[in-house]
C-alpha cells in the first residue's frame, strides 16, 4: 500500500517547551517526520511553542504555528488551515494529551480532522493505567497488581488484597511526595498517609512492588498491513525502581537468552495489536523476575519516544522518519533502510557495539531537592556511548557528562569513595543516585564480591562481572606503577598490549595520567609512540553484512578504520554534549544551522556530540557524524581521523567551537589555534577574565556594575565593603548562574564563601585561576540581551535587543523577555548599539556576539558578553526572521555581511508590528522541596514564545505556552514585599478594572486600601492568629484563580514560600516579581478586548521583510 | 579475568587476525573449518550446537559472547558439531537465572577450539567482501597456522550429512498423525514444534524411500542439515521417490533438497545468510516475516521445474520457499522453527499441518 492520495494537509503537534521528561529527542523526531512528509508532498501544518527548536524553522514546515499548545488555540490553527489529518505521535506525552482533548471535545469530528499515526480509542487505552492493565490481562499478559486508593482504609485493604510489598506510584502526586516502597502494612499506612495527604484529589495508586526486577524496554514498530519489527533491546542497570529515564540503559539487552528475548518480542507485538497501534513506532516496557524469568509488562507508549530517539541513535534506524512515512500508508517493505540503500525497513537491526546511556542531572541547582532516584523522572538530559564493549561505552559516557569526571573514577573525584568504609561504600551502593556506580566500582576495586555488591542494589551481576574487568585493569595498572620508580617511567614501559587493554576498557588518557600522576599530554605522546591508536567503526544498522552509505562514527580500538577519504574541505562543528539547566536546545539548534548553512556553501561538514536526543546527532543533519564526548582527547582524534582522511584537494578548514555553549568553548584552549574558526580564543578568554574584561570595558567607556575579585572569604569580605550591599557572589567560568548568590551583609558572605568551597571542590576548587567574583548588585534595573553579528571586515549587524520581563538578578534564561524591547528609550537603545559595536570590535569578534546589560535609571552597565551563540539566538531567529546562526557559521569561514546579502542570504528582518515574548519554563513540579523563587541562579530546563499584535498579548500566550493558563476572571491574591507596595498599585487597579477581585496579606492589603482600591479577603500570614483567612487554604480550596507573592530579599529561604508551595501544589498560576505582575495584568487587560488569533512564522517573516 | 594465550586466526587468503586462545584451542593448538559469520544478538547456544554449522568455523559479530551463560534446555542437537567458534570478548560473569555452565566452559568441555579478542568487524568486512573461506586458528606459529589455512577444507561439494544424522530411528511426540522426519541435522527446536502436531519418527539421512513410507506418514520433513546439497545424492534420490506419495515439508537443506529433487539447481551465495533478522515477504500475502536463517547455499531462480517461489529474501531477492502443487510439496530456506529467532513464521507448522489433513482427506494416507 503506498501513499494515501486522499490526504493533503497534515497537522504536526510537537512537544512543547523542554521539560523533564520530555527533551529535544521530540525536535529530532518532529523535524523527521515534517521532512519526510513535506518530500512526500503533504502540506505540513506545525504547531509548537518552542521557538528553540529546529522544526519550528520556517523551512521545515509550510505552516509554523509558534502559539500555545492549547485546545483552544489548536482550534484556531484547524479552523485556519483545515488540515485532513492529525499526526500526535511524534510530540510526546503533550501531542497525545492534546490529540485527545480535540477529539474529546468534537473539534476535530467537526472540522472533519483524521487522526493517523495512533487512533484516539488507541491512545486511550495505552494511556490509562486501569484499561492498560485490563487490555493485557484480556491477552494473556502478566501485569503487576494494583488498584486506587480514596482513604487509609481503603489503601490497606487495597495493600491487602495486591500484596506486600507495595509501591505507592507518584502518578497523582505531585513530584512524588508520599511515593515509595513499603514492605509490611505498618510502614505501608504511613506511607499511604503521606500520599493521600499530598494528593491534589486524595487519591494514590498501590500496585505490588517489583522493585529489584529486571527492567527491559522494546522498541517495536508496526505498519498498516501488520508487519511488525523490534527496531532495538534496551536494558536497564538499573533495576525496577527507578525509572527508565533516570536509568543507566544499555542496548542491545545483555542477560537474556535467545528463547526469553523472542517470548518478549511476541509479547511486544501482542500488546500493539492489542492496544490497537495501527502504525508507527511504540515503546513497550517490560519487568523480568531475576530469579524465574517470570516477566510483566509495565507500560507501552504508543508514539516515539526518548527512548527511540536512544533506538534509532543506536542502531541508524530512524524510527521517527519511519513512522511518520507508515502514518500516511507505506509499509515496512516499501521503505528503504538509508544506510545500506540495498535493503528494506522491514528488518530488525542488529549492532556489533555496545551503547550505554547515562541520565545527566541537576540537583546541584536545585536546593533542597534529594537526589535519591525513583519512579519519577528526575533527570535533566543524557549521553550517549558507543563501545565494542560496555566497559568501553560505559567509561566513555561517564566522561561525556561533562561533570569532571575521567571516566569511572581514576580521576581526582574518585578518590572520595576511597575514603569510605566498607559499610558507608555499601549504603551508597544500595541506594540509586546519581553517584551510585563509581560507588559500586570503588566496592568492587577493594574485593566487595559480585554477590555483596548485587545483594545492595539489585544490579545484575552481569554488568558487576563487567565493571570489576575495569577494577582489574585498574588495579593490574597500579602493581605496574609500583613495578618502577615514578610514573613518568611506568608510562614508558606501557606496552602494546597493556595499552589495547586499557583502551578497550574504555580508559581515557587523563584516568591513566591520574593513575601514573603524568599529564593528560604526555599519556598521548606515549601512547600513540606505542602505536596505539583509536579506529573508527560504523554505525550501519547490520553488523558490517553490507556496506553502509551513511559515515556515522564511533571510535574503538581495533585494527580497521572506516573512515572514507575525503577529497572536499571539510569543518568540524563540536556540538554542545548533555541538556542541562543553562545549556539545552538552543546551542544545539545553532550547530545545526552551521552544519545546514556550511554544507550548503559547499564544505563538508562533521558535527561531533554525544546528545542521542538531538537533531545534530541525527545521521542527515551533517556529512559526517562522530558520536563521541566531547573531550580534549575524543575531539583530537576525531581531528586525527579527519586529517588522514584528506586525498588530494581534500583538508580539514576548521572547527567550529562556539555555537554549542560552554562545552566545545572549554576545548578551543586545547586546539591548534590555526583550526579554530571564528573568533579567536585568545578574544574568546579576554572576555572571561574578569581582569582584562575590566580594563577592556574602561577602555571603551563602557560602565560595569563595581566588583572585585577574591580567593578568600576574607577577601570578598573586604571587597564587599568596598563596593557596599548588596552585592552578587559567583564563581568564574560557569554558566548559567552556577552557584551564583546576591548577599546583603557579612554573614551572607562568609556562608556563600564557605559553600562555594566545598561545591566546587570537585570542579577544581576556588583557586587564582578561578576567583570568585564580587560585584555590586544592581537592584531594580532593567537587564537587557542584545545579541550581534560581526564579520571579518568589521561590520556589525545588531541582530535582536531583547528587554526582560523581570528585573536584573533574575537570571537571564530565567526571565520572560520581550523583543521588541518596550519600555526603552531612544538614548537607552543607542547607547546599548553603541556599547555592543564598540565591544564586538574590540573583541574582533567573527560570527555571534551575546551582550547582557543592566539599565538602572537610564544609565546603562554591561553585565557581560560573551563572543559565541547565546541562549537567545533561535528565538531571535524566529521573531526577526533573519537565520542568525546560520549566517554566523558563514561569517566564520570567511565570507563578509554584504556578501551574504548579495547571495540573498542576509535579508532584511520582517517588518511585521508583532511582539514576541520568550517565556522561561520551570522544573519545579518535580522537585517539591524547592523555592519556585527566581533569583541569579538559572533552573529553567526550557523556553517557549508567544507572538502576538501586543506586548500584553503576546505575554499572556506565553504564559499560557508555558503551562500557566493567566485567568480572564476571578480572584487575586497579593502578597508583596515592601519596596513592590507603591509599584504594585498600579498592577492592583489595572486587575480590579479587569474585573478581578483582590485578596492580600495585611500589609498589603492596607496600601490597597489606602489607594482606594477595594480588598475582598484579607489574608493572614501563616500561623499567626489573625483576623482573616488563611493563605494557604485559600488557595488550596480553590477560591484563587492567580497570585502574585514578591518576597523581601533574594535567595533562598526568603519569606513566603508556604504560598508558593501552596499555589504550585495546587495549579494556581503564580508570579513571583511585580514585573511578572504588570506584565500579566497587561495581558489579561488586552485579552479581554481581543480574540485569541493566531498567526503562522510565514506570514510573520513575510510581512514587509522579503521585498 | 582469565588469562589466555595469544593466538592467531588466519584466513585462507592469508589475511591475519590476532586474538586469544580460548575454549578448547589451547589444549588442540591448532583448528580449521570454513570460517562464516552470525549476526545475530542472542541465541549463541543454539547456534554452536545447530549441526547445520558441521564443517564451519562461527564468527559472531556481536562482541559480547557468553552474557546469559549455557542451560540445559537450549541445545539444538546432542553437541555441537561446528569446527570453532570466532569472539571479539568472552565473557567472564554470565547472569541469568537458567545458566548452569559458562559459555565457555560449555565450549572447553565439548571441545570446541575458540579466539576471542578478534576484530571481528573487520573479519566480517573481509567475509563480505571476499566471501566465506578455510580458516585455520592456533596458538603456534604465525607460517604454521598460515599453511594449515591456506588448505582448510571448505563445505563445497562435500557431504557433512553423514557426520551428525542419527544412527538408529527415535520416536518423539505422540497423537494418531504419524510424521517423519529426516535428520540431516536436525534442529531440537524443529522437532519440538513438528512434535506438536503428532507423532514424530526420526529416522537417519540415509533411510530410503521405501523405509519412510513403511512408517505409513501422512507427511515427511525434510530437516537443515550442513554443507553442500549437492553432494548429497542418496537423500536426493529419497525424496524423488517420496515425492507425490506424501506431503513433504522441506527447512533449509531440505528445501534444497526438495528443489533438486524436482531437478531444480542449487548455488553457493558468497557468505550465506546467518541470523536472526532477514525479511522475507511472502509472496502471495505481501507480508514479511522476521526470519532465522542460517545457510550458505541456495536454490537457483527459475531452475526448478512445477515449483512456484513463494517466498523471497528482501535483502537479496534470494529465493526463499517454494511450492510444488503437484508433488504436495513446499519448503523454505529459513527457519520457521526459530531457535534462536522470531516466531513469525512458525506458522508454516499449520499449513503443514493442512497439507497433512488435506492429503489424508485425499486418501494419500
Ligand atoms: N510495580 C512497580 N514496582 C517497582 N517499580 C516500578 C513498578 N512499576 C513501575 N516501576 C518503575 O517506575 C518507572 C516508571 O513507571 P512507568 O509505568 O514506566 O511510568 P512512566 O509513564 O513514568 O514511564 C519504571 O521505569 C519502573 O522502574
Ligand atoms: N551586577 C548585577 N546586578 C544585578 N543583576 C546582575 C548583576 N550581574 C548579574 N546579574 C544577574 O545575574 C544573571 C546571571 O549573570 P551573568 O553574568 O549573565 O551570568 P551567566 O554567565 O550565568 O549568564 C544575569 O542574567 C542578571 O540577571
Ligand atoms: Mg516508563
Ligand atoms: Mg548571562
Amino acid at each position: 500500500m503506498p501513499r494515501r492520495v486522499d490526504l493533503e494537509s497534515i497537522l504536526v503537534i510537537g512537544s512543547g517547551p523542554i521539560v523533564i521528561g520530555q527533551a529535544c529527542e521530540f525536535d529530532y523526531s518532529g523535524t523527521q517526520a515534517c521532512r519526510v512528509l513535506g518530500e512526500d508532498g503533504f502540506r505540513v501544518i506545525l504547531a509548537n511553542s518552542n521557538p528553540a527548536t529546529i522544526m519550528t524553522d520556517p523551512g521545515v514546515a509550510d505552516r509554523t504555528y509558534v502559539e500555545p499548545l492549547d485546545v483552544e488555540v489548536l482550534t484556531a490553527i484547524i479552523e485556519r488551515e483545515r488540515p485532513d489529518a492529525l499526526l500526535p505521535t511524534l510530540g510526546g506525552q503533550t501531542a497525545l494529551n492534546l490529540t485527545m482533548a480535540l477529539a474529546d471535545s468534537g473539534v476535530l469530528a467537526d472540522y472533519g480532522v483524521e487522526v493517523i499515526g495512533a487512533r484516539p480509542e488507541a491512545i486511550r487505552t495505552a494511556e490509562d493505567r486501569e484499561r492498560f492493565k485490563e487490555a493485557m490481562t484480556e491477552i494473556g499478559l502478566e501485569v503487576p497488581p494494583s488498584g486506587f486508593a480514596h482513604s487509609l482504609d481503603e489503601a490497606i485493604a487495597t495493600a491487602e488484597r495486591i500484596g506486600y510489598p507495595v509501591i505507592v506510584r507518584p502518578s497523582f502526586i505531585l513530584g512524588g511526595s508520599g511515593s515509595g516502597i513499603a514492605a509490611d502494612p505498618e510502614t505501608f499506612a504511613a506511607l499511604a498517609a503521606d500520599g493521600l495527604d499530598a494528593s491534589p484529589t486524595a487519591e494514590i495508586l498501590v500496585e505490588r512492588s517489583i522493585a529489584g526486577w529486571k527492567e527491559f524496554e522494546l522498541e517495536v514498530m508496526r505498519d498498516g498491513a501488520d508487519n511488525c519489527v523490534v527496531v532495538c533491546s534496551i536494558e536497564n542497570l538499573d533495576p525496577m525502581g527507578v525509572h527508565t529515564g533516570d536509568s543507566i540503559t544499555v542496548a542491545p539487552a545483555q542477560t537474556l537468552t535467545d528463547v526469553e528475548y523472542q517470548a518478549m518480542r511476541d509479547d511486544a507485538f501482542a500488546c500493539l495489536r492489542r492496544v490497537g497501534v495501527e502504525t508507527g513506532g511504540s515503546n513497550v516496557q517490560f519487568a523480568v523476575d531475576p530469579a524465574t524469568g517470570r516477566r510483566l509488562i509495565i507500560e507501552m507508549n504508543p508514539r516515539v519516544s526518548r527512548s527511540s530517539a536512544l533506538a534509532s541513535k543506536a542502531t541508524g534506524f530512524p524510527i521517527a522518519k519511519i513512522a511518520a512515512r507508515l502514518a500516511v500508508g507505506y509499509l515496512l517493505p516499501e521503505i528503504a533502510n538509508d544506510i545500506t540503500r540495498a535493503t528494506p525497513a522491514s528488518f530488525e537491526p542488529t549492532i556489533d557495539y555496545v551503547v550505554t546511556k547515562v541520565p545527566r542531572w541537576a540537583f546541584e541547582k536545585l536546593a533542597g531537592a534529594s537526589d535519591a532516584l525513583g519512579t519519577r523522572m528526575q533527570s535533566v538530559g543524557e549521553v550517549m556511548a558507543i563501545g565494542r564493549t560496555f566497559c568501553e561505552s560505559v567509561q566513555k559516557a561517564l566522561r561525556s557528562l561533562e561533570q569532571g569526571r575521567f571516566g569511572l573514577n581514576a580521576d581526582p573525584a574518585g578518590q572520595a569513595y576511597d575514603a569510605l568504609s566498607d559499610t558507608e561504600l555499601l549504603d551508597r551502593v544500595a541506594v540509586a543516585t546519581p553517584e551510585r556506580l563509581f560507588a559500586v566500582e570503588a566496592a568492587l576495586r577493594r574485593g566487595v564480591s559480585i554477590e555483596r555488591v548485587h545483594a545492595a542494589s539489585s544490579i545484575d551481576p552481569w554488568f558487576l562481572g563487567q565493571l570489576a574487568r575495569i577494577s582489574a585493569a585498574r588495579l593490574d595498572l597500579d602493581q605496574h606503577r609500583g613495578r618502577f620508580a615514578d610514573g613518568a617511567a611506568a608510562l614508558g614501559a606501557v606496552d602494546r598490549p597493556r595499552w589495547r587493554t586499557l583502551k578497550r576498557l574504555g580508559f581515557s588518557d587523563a584516568q591513566v595520567g591520574h593513575l601514573l600522576s603524568v599529564p593528560e599530554g604526555s599519556v598521548r605522546r606515549a601512547r600513540l609512540e606505542a602505536g596505539v591508536v583509536p579506529t573508527f567503526k560504523t554505525v550501519d544498522t547490520c553488523a558490517a553484512e553490507f556496506e553502509a552509505y551513511t559515515p556515522y562514527h564511533y571510535a574503538t580500538y581495533e585494527d580497521e578504520e572506516e573512515v572514507r577519504p575525503s577529497e572536499r574541505e571539510r569543518v568540524i562543528i563540536l556540538g554542545s554534549g548533555p541538556n542541562r539547566i543553562g545549556q539545552g536546545i538552543e546551542f544545539d539548534y545553532c550547530c545545526v544551522h552551521a552544519s545546514m548553512a556550511l554544507r550548503q556553501a559547499g564544505y563538508e561538514t562533521v558535527m561531533v556530540n554525544c546528545n542521542p536526543e538531538t537533531v545534530s546527532t541525527d545521521y542527515d543533519t551533517s556529512d559526517r557524524l562522530y558520536f563521541e564526548p566531547l573531550t580534549t582527547e575524543d575531539v583530537a582524534n576525531v581531528i586525527d581521523a579527519e586529517r588522514r582522511a584528506s586525498r588530494g584537494a581534500g583538508r580539514l578548514r576548521g572547527v567550529i567551537v562556539s555555537l554549542g555553549g560552554q562545552t566545545p568553548l572549554k576545548l578551543a584552549g586545547a586546539l591548534d589555534p590555526q583550526l579554530v574558526l571564528g573568533t579567536s580564543p585568545a578574544s574568546i578568554d579576554l572576555a572571561e577574565d574578569r581582569q582584562r574584561w575590566n580594563e577592556l570595558c574602561t577602555r571603551l567607556g563602557i560602565a560595569q556594575p563595581p566588583g572585585a575579585m577574591a580567593t578568600t572569604a576574607a577577601g570578598a569580605l573586604a571587597a564587599a565593603a568596598e563596593i557596599g550591599y548588596p552585592v552578587l557572589l559567583r564563581p568564574s567560568y560557569v554558566l548559567g548562574g552556577r552557584a551564583m548568590e546576591i548577599v546583603y551583609d557579612d554573614p551572607g558572605v562568609r556562608r556563600v564563601m564557605d559553600g562555594l568551597a566545598a561545591g566546587l571542590a570537585r570542579e577544581g576548587g576556588v583557586t587564582a585561576e578561578r576567583p570568585v567574583l564580587v560585584d555590586r548588585f544592581l537592584e531594580d534595573a532593567i537587564e537587557v540581551d542584545v545579541d550581534a553579528l560581526r564579520d571579518r571586515d568589521g561590520e556589525v549587524l545588531i541582530a535582536g535587543v531583547m528587554e526582560h520581563v523581570e528585573e536584573a538578578g533574575v537570571h537571564s534564561g530565567d526571565s520572560a523577555c520581550a523583543l521588541p524591547p518596550q519600555t526603552l528609550g531612544a538614548a537607552v537603545l543607542d547607547l546599548l548599539d553603541v556599547h555592543t559595536r564598540a565591544l564586538a570590535a574590540a573583541l574582533e569578534v567573527c560570527g555571534l556576539l551575546n551582550v547582557q546589560y543592566a539599565v538602572k535609571d537610564g544609565a546603562v552597565f554591561v553585565l557581560e558578553a560573551n563572543p559565541r551563540a547565546s541562549r537567545t539566538v533561535p528565538f531571535v531567529a524566529k521573531a526577526t526572521g533573519v537565520p542568525v546562526a546560520a549566517i554566523a557559521a558563514r561569517l566564520m569561514v570567511g565570507e563578509t555581511l554584504a556578501e551574504l546579502r548579495r547571495a540573498g542570504i542576509l535579508r532584511p528582518p520582517t517588518r511585521s508590528r508583532h511582539v514576541s515574548v520568550k517565556e522561561a519554563v520551570l522544573p519545579f513540579d518535580r522537585f517539591p522541596g524547592v523555592d519556585t523563587l527566581l533569583g541569579p541562579e538559572m533552573r529553567s530546563t526550557g523556553e517557549v514564545m508567544g507572538v502576538d499584535v501586543t506586548f500584553g498579548l503576546a505575554f499572556a500566550k506565553s504564559q499560557m505556552a508555558a503551562g500557566t493558563r493567566l485567568p480572564r476572571t476571578g480572584t487575586v491574591f497579593l502578597s508583596l514585599a515592601d519596596r513592590d507596595k507603591r509599584n504594585g498599585l498600579d498592577v492592583a487597579r489595572q486587575l480590579a478594572a479587569s474585573g478581578f477581585r483582590l485578596a492580600a496579606t495585611e500589609g498589603t492589603a492596607e496600601w490597597l486600601r489606602a489607594a482606594g482600591i477595594d480588598v475582598a479577603v484579607l489574608v493572614s500570614k501563616v500561623g499567626a492568629e489573625g483576623p482573616g483567612a488563611h493563605a494557604v487554604e485559600l488557595i488550596s480550596s480553590g477560591r484563587v484563580q492567580l497570585v502574585v507573592n514578591t518576597p523581601r530579599g533574594r535567595g533562598p529561604r526568603a519569606d513566603g514560600q508556604h504560598i508558593r508551595m501552596a499555589a504550585l501544589a495546587h495549579h494556581v498560576p503564580c508570579l513571583t516579581t511585580l514585573a511578572a505582575a504588570r506584565a500579566a495584568a497587561a495581558g489579561i487587560a488586552d485579552w479581554s478586548v481581543h480574540p485569541l488569533e493566531v498567526r503562522s512564522l510565514q506570514e510573520l517573516h513575510a510581512a514587509g521583510g522579503d521585498r | 579475568m582469565t588469562e589466555r594465550a595469544r593466538a592467531l586466526l588466519v584466513l585462507a587468503d592469508g589475511e591475519v587476525f590476532e586474538g586469544e586462545a580460548a575454549g578448547a584451542l589451547g589444549a588442540l593448538g591448532l583448528a580449521t573449518g570454513e570460517l562464516v559469520f552470525n549476526t545475530a544478538l542472542s541465541g549463541y547456544q543454539e547456534v554452536v550446537t545447530d549441526p547445520s554449522y558441521a564443517g564451519q568455523v562461527i564468527a559472531f559479530t556481536y562482541p559480547h559472547l557468553g552474557n546469559y551463560g549455557t542451560n540445559a534446555t537450549d541445545d539444538e542437537s546432542r553437541r555441537p558439531f561446528c569446527c570453532g567458534v570466532v569472539a571479539r570478548d568472552l565473557v567472564d560473569v554470565p547472569s541469568n537465572w537458567r545458566s548452569t555452565e559458562g559459555f565457555e566452559a560449555f565450549l572447553t568441555r565439548h571441545r570446541v577450539p575458540a579466539i576471542t579478542g578478534v576484530d571481528t568487524r573487520r573479519l566480517t568486512r573481509h567475509l563480505r567482501d571476499e566471501g566465506a573461506m578455510g580458516c585455520a586458528m592456533g596458538t603456534g606459529e604465525e607460517a604454521a597456522v598460515r599453511a594449515a589455512a591456506a588448505t582448510a577444507p571448505t563445505t563445497t561439494g562435500r557431504d557433512l550429512v553423514s557426520a551428525v544424522t542419527i544412527d538408529r530411528p527415535v520416536t518423539r511426540g505422540e497423537g494418531p498423525r504419524r510424521l517423519v522426519a529426516y535428520d540431516f541435522g536436525v534442529k531440537e527446536t524443529m522437532l519440538r514444534q513438528l512434535a506438536q502436531l503428532g507423532t514424530v519418527t526420526v529416522v537417519p539421512a540415509g533411510t530410503s524411500a521405501a523405509d519412510v513410507l513403511a512408517y505409513e506418514p501422512h507427511g515427511v520433513l525434510l530437516s537443515n542439515g550442513p554443507g553442500d546439497p549437492v553432494a548429497l545424492d542418496g537423500p536426493i534420490g529419497a525424496v524423488g521417490d517420496l515425492l507425490g506419495k506424501v506431503p513433504v515439508f522441506g527447512i533449509c537443506l531440505g528445501h534444497q533438497l526438495l528443489a533438486l529433487a524436482l531437478g531444480g539447481r542449487t548455488f553457493k551465495l558468497a557468505f550465506g545468510h546467518h541470523g536472526i533478522n532477514h525479511p522475507v515477504q511472502h509472496l502471495a500475502s505481501g507480508r514479511v516475516e522476521v526470519t532465522s536463517q542460517n545457510h550458505n547455499y541456495a536454490v537457483v531462480e527459475g531452475s526448478v521445474p512445477d515449483a512456484v517461489v513463494t517466498h523471497r529474501n528482501l535483502n537479496d531477492g534470494v529465493v526463499e520457499g517454494i511450492r510444488c502443487t503437484r508433488a504436495n510439496a513446499f519448503s523454505v530456506q529459513f527457519h520457521p522453527e526459530a531457535g534462536p529467532g522470531p516466531h513469525d513464521a512458525r506458522t508454516l507448522f499449520v499449513d503443514f499441518l493442512a497439507l497433512l489433513d488435506a492429503g489424508a482427506a485425499a486418501g494419500t494416507r
